[in-house]
């Protein structure tokens, strides 16, 4: 059986595609990373027909499809909508290293989530709705991971 | 259920430009989508379904019928991708019509983009091809197409000044076209003067590369009345594919029953037997062709039927193909001021509709009233549509 994988050996060819992208953040995008990389603040924009927040801003509404012009500043803690820690890791593609987790954070002042990253934590401090904040990076470049990650926020005593 | 005659009720467009740094793909997919909406006066929530493509390793986004639905207006519906390389806008077109024609929705949005700012063109095309037989090799675009190019010169005697014609004509109608990319007046002796890219073809003979969106509606016989435009109705479509490898894009030509450019001409005739054209030149009063280099305008006019084989540079320089010619090409001034892929076979539906329904602005053909569509794809596949004012007999894939 299988003799045939003695008779020829198929070759194969390895690939590693590297394509250059240039992707722009568009307007809203970009005014919305410089105030993460300028003043450490997440702004979200406002949907004038349904009164939705949207974080990450939107340039229009996905559903009445009115532009959302106006911008509102959110603050930079939230709660936990939903969570996973991981504990496996790719050498080069783990943002984080460590025991860290993945989670859908709604930051206060907005009315949708957006996935970042959670660190810090003692598990029994992670649960849905539990408070989190943002740790800033110390140099910023303009990009989501500007934000490092998220952490419990320490309760006040 | 039968099938259902289906027109198009609304246009959109994106101005077409190098570079839309001032918005993301998604928000470029918008401008044309609320621009179509606003022109078939309806809202997002009217739409049944959608059909959306582009050249999806252009931007390097692989589900782009999920990613672009905060600006395609997908939220909540049916909507489906159709990506055939060159074609795509042109599939995007036949997919929506398709949809309609069923008799199972009556309004469907067709979505064709590309932001080929992003990324370098051969360097995201050239995942397109066979990582064994065309990638080693491949020439790019350019020097594929000149493969094209120096063969129809060598069979027909055609010169670099009979292509030159063509991407005169078509940058000189692009000037009537505040949609256009590049718009200029230009002479042979400034293409022949520009720089050699792979020979024959020089940058003057080539297509920009391009950002830019369009969106169509397409509603079905049943309700066509219901919209501020009157429909541009579909009278037929057809299409074809093959496969001809990069470094021999004839390969079919020589097998059994090969002729010049086998796809198209197949095409081609599967619609003018349908629709009932039997002199295209005479017949069509406008064509909108993807002529993404100054030769396919000579070649492609053959294998369209316009003429006989090698008959091109003698069609196109007797003017019968110019604005006030019996059947202008491009008035909007084509591939070769445009060049936004996804969006490009679908702005040539689009353009042919406006025409048909008297709204082409000072690109309109006078009274036009039957045009001819077609989308391009390299390597040599090709999609066809005929599109009019009278409503057809009956519905025809």
């Amino acid at each position: 059986m299988d003799d045939w994988r003695e008779a020829q050996e198929v070759l194969v060819m390895d690939g590693g595609i590297k394509v250059p992208y240039s992707w722009s953040a568009g307007e809203t995008g970009t005014t919305y990373l410089e105030s993460l990389r300028d003043d450490k603040k997440f702004l979200g924009t406002r949907c004038p027909e349904c009164g939705i927040v949207y974080h990450i801003p939107r340039r229009n509404c996905p559903d009445c499809f009115s532009e959302c012009a106006e911008w509102v500043e959110l603050g930079s803690s939230g709660e936990l909508v939903t969570y996973t820690i991981t504990r496996k890791h790719h050498p080069q593609l783990s943002p984080l290293k460590g025991v860290f987790g993945y989670a859908v954070i709604k930051l206060d002042g907005a009315d949708t989530g957006f996935v970042h990253l959670i660190s810090e934590f003692d598990e029994s401090q992670l649960a849905k709705g539990a408070r989190v904040e943002a740790v800033f990076a110390g140099e910023r470049e303009g990009s989501i991971l500007d934000v490092r990650y998220f952490r419990p926020v320490k309760a006040v005593s | 259920m039968g099938a259902k005659r289906a027109g198009i009720v609304g246009v959109g467009m994106t101005v077409q430009r190098s570079t839309r740094r001032d918005v993301s793909g998604v928000e470029l997919i918008n401008e044309a989508v609320r621009a179509a909406l606003d022109d078939s006066g309806m809202t997002r929530k009217d739409i049944d379904a959608i059909v959306i493509g582009n050249m999806d390793h252009f931007e390097g986004i692989n589900y782009v019928d999920t990613w672009s639905v905060d600006g395609s207006g997908a939220l909540g519906k049916p909507i489906m991708k159709m990506t055939t390389g060159g074609t795509t806008g042109s599939t995007v077109a036949m997919g929506a019509y398709y949809h309609v024609a069923s008799g199972m929705f009556d309004r469907v949005l067709a979505i064709g983009w590309e932001k080929n700012s992003e990324s370098d063109t051969t360097g995201a095309i050239i995942t397109a091809f066979d990582p064994f037989w065309d990638r080693p090799t491949f020439g790019g675009a350019v020097a594929g197409l000149a493969l094209e190019a120096t063969q129809y010169m060598a069979e027909t005697g055609a010169t670099e000044e009979d292509a030159a014609y063509v991407a005169v004509r078509d940058r000189k109608n692009a000037i009537n076209n505040p949609f256009a990319h590049l718009r200029m007046e230009s002479n042979i002796e400034a293409i022949m003067s520009t720089p050699y890219l792979a020979w024959p073809v020089k940058l003057g003979d080539m297509c920009p590369r391009t950002d830019g969106a369009c969106a169509v509606v397409f509603a079905s016989e049943d309700i066509a009345g219901d919209f501020p435009n009157v429909p541009a109705w579909v009278h037929g479509v057809a299409d074809r594919h093959l496969w001809g490898y990069t470094s021999d894009p004839y390969v079919n030509q020589h097998v059994k029953g090969g002729t010049w450019f086998p796809a198209m001409e197949r095409a081609t005739r599967e619609l003018y037997d349908k629709v009932g054209i039997t002199d295209p030149l005479e017949q069509f009063d406008v064509a909108e062709l993807y002529l993404p280099y100054s030769f396919a305008g000579l070649r492609y006019m053959e294998s369209l039927g316009f003429c006989e084989r090698a008959g091109g540079p003698a069609l196109v320089r007797s003017g019968d193909t110019d604005m006030g010619g019996k059947c202008p090409v491009n008035p909007s001034g084509g591939v070769l001021s445009s060049n936004a892929i996804g969006a490009t076979g679908l702005l040539r539906v689009a353009e042919v509709a406006l025409q048909v329904q008297g709204r082409a602005g000072d690109r309109q053909v006078p009274g036009a009233k039957l045009g001819l569509a077609t989308g391009f794809g390299g390597c040599y596949w090709s999609d066809e549509l005929v599109i009019g004012k009278e409503k057809p007999e009956k519905a025809r894939g």
